[in-house]
């Protein structure tokens, strides 16, 4: 599958519009459907069709290992920092109406952070659980997608 | 849906097994479409259909494509299932109507957030307003048990690299 060219040309067409679609749903949450866990997966399925198509190396080439499994733990930092945020300014932990001088746009920038969290950690550990999966009979086989 | 449930029980061919409950997410979806959650059905959609049948298939390619013949029969897990689901179809007798705007679900918090949520919050979707801001406590809870499951899966499967020092060959955990 790695050379067959309609499906790499396909792919390249496709993936920009995956992860425009993924900061779609992630930055319009607010006003539609959607919000962090779905961009999360989304962005995550995009990597996941690149890594399908190209092969899983050139997909670990584009997003290494080492900065999904940091993504994972950072996402949830973020989260909790914008409680702590919220602590240090006054406030109770995941008090957003303290995070800007107007309650309404503190509110916009709490759920804005935390959402940006939910979609980091949510799009890391797909990630992290598909290149485990992919990769483990690497070793053993050679190429199988 | 009854029928892909049904098949996914009878199959023995994982590979359509997958398919198949790929087939029940997206049905699901659009049940949940219809039901006008829409936040919901697409979460179902991309993690249901799209990433559980990618990670499906890459057990399927690790573990093998046929289910081995059951050791037990089928009966006393059949009885158990028919007995819950009749209990609980036997309880749903109880709930108010669908949709019914004097539910008690509907007259305890919900009426605060559908009239303040977006004066409040700024957020015209209230399904945001109350996931980010009312229940932050319970996403940070969320977004924690997704982490907690990546870290299990990377310590369950991640493979060692060989310790070069040692010159030790354990480079593989399992097979």
């Amino acid at each position: 599958m790695k050379l067959d060219i309609i499906l790499r040309v396909l792919a390249k067409l496709l993936i920009p519009f995956a992860v425009m679609f993924a900061s779609y749903v992630q930055f319009h949450g607010d006003f539609g459907p959607g919000g962090g866990f779905q961009a999360g997966v989304i962005i995550a399925a995009a990597v996941i069709f690149y890594a399908l198509i190209y092969g899983l190396p050139s997909a670990r080439q584009v997003v290494p290992d080492a900065l999904v499994e940091a993504m994972i733990a950072v996402g949830v930092l973020l989260y909790a920092g914008v409680g702590i945020a919220g602590l240090l300014l006054g406030g109770n932990y995941l008090d957003y109406f303290v995070l800007a001088h107007d309650p309404v746009h503190g509110q916009h920038r709490g759920i804005f952070w935390v959402e940006a969290g939910v979609a980091i950690t949510v799009s890391a550990v797909m990630l992290k659980i598909f290149y485990v999966f992919a990769g483990r009979r690497r070793d053993a086989s050679e190429e199988a997608s | 849906m009854g029928a892909a449930a049904i098949g996914i029980a009878r199959q023995r061919n994982l590979f359509g097994v997958v398919l198949l409950s790929g087939i029940y997410s997206f049905l699901m979806a659009t049940l949940l479409v219809v039901l006008d959650a829409v936040d919901v059905a697409m979460t179902e959609a991309a993690v249901g259909a799209g990433i559980s049948t990618v990670l499906l298939l890459g057990a399927i390619h690790l573990a093998g494509g046929t289910e081995s013949k059951p050791i037990h029969k089928p009966w006393l897990p059949l009885f158990v299932v028919v007995v819950t689901g009749g209990m609980l179809v036997y309880g749903t007798l109880g709930l108010p109507a669908f949709s019914d705007p004097q539910a008690p679900i509907h007259q305890h918090v919900a009426p605060s957030y559908l009239a303040e949520g977006p004066v409040k919050t700024g957020v015209p979707n209230v399904v945001t307003a109350v996931l980010a801001s009312y229940r932050g406590f319970d996403t940070l809870g969320e977004t924690t048990v997704v982490f907690t499951a990546g870290i299990g899966v990377i310590a369950l499967l991640r493979r060692r690299k060989p310790r070069e020092k040692f010159g030790s060959k354990d480079g593989e955990g399992g097979k």
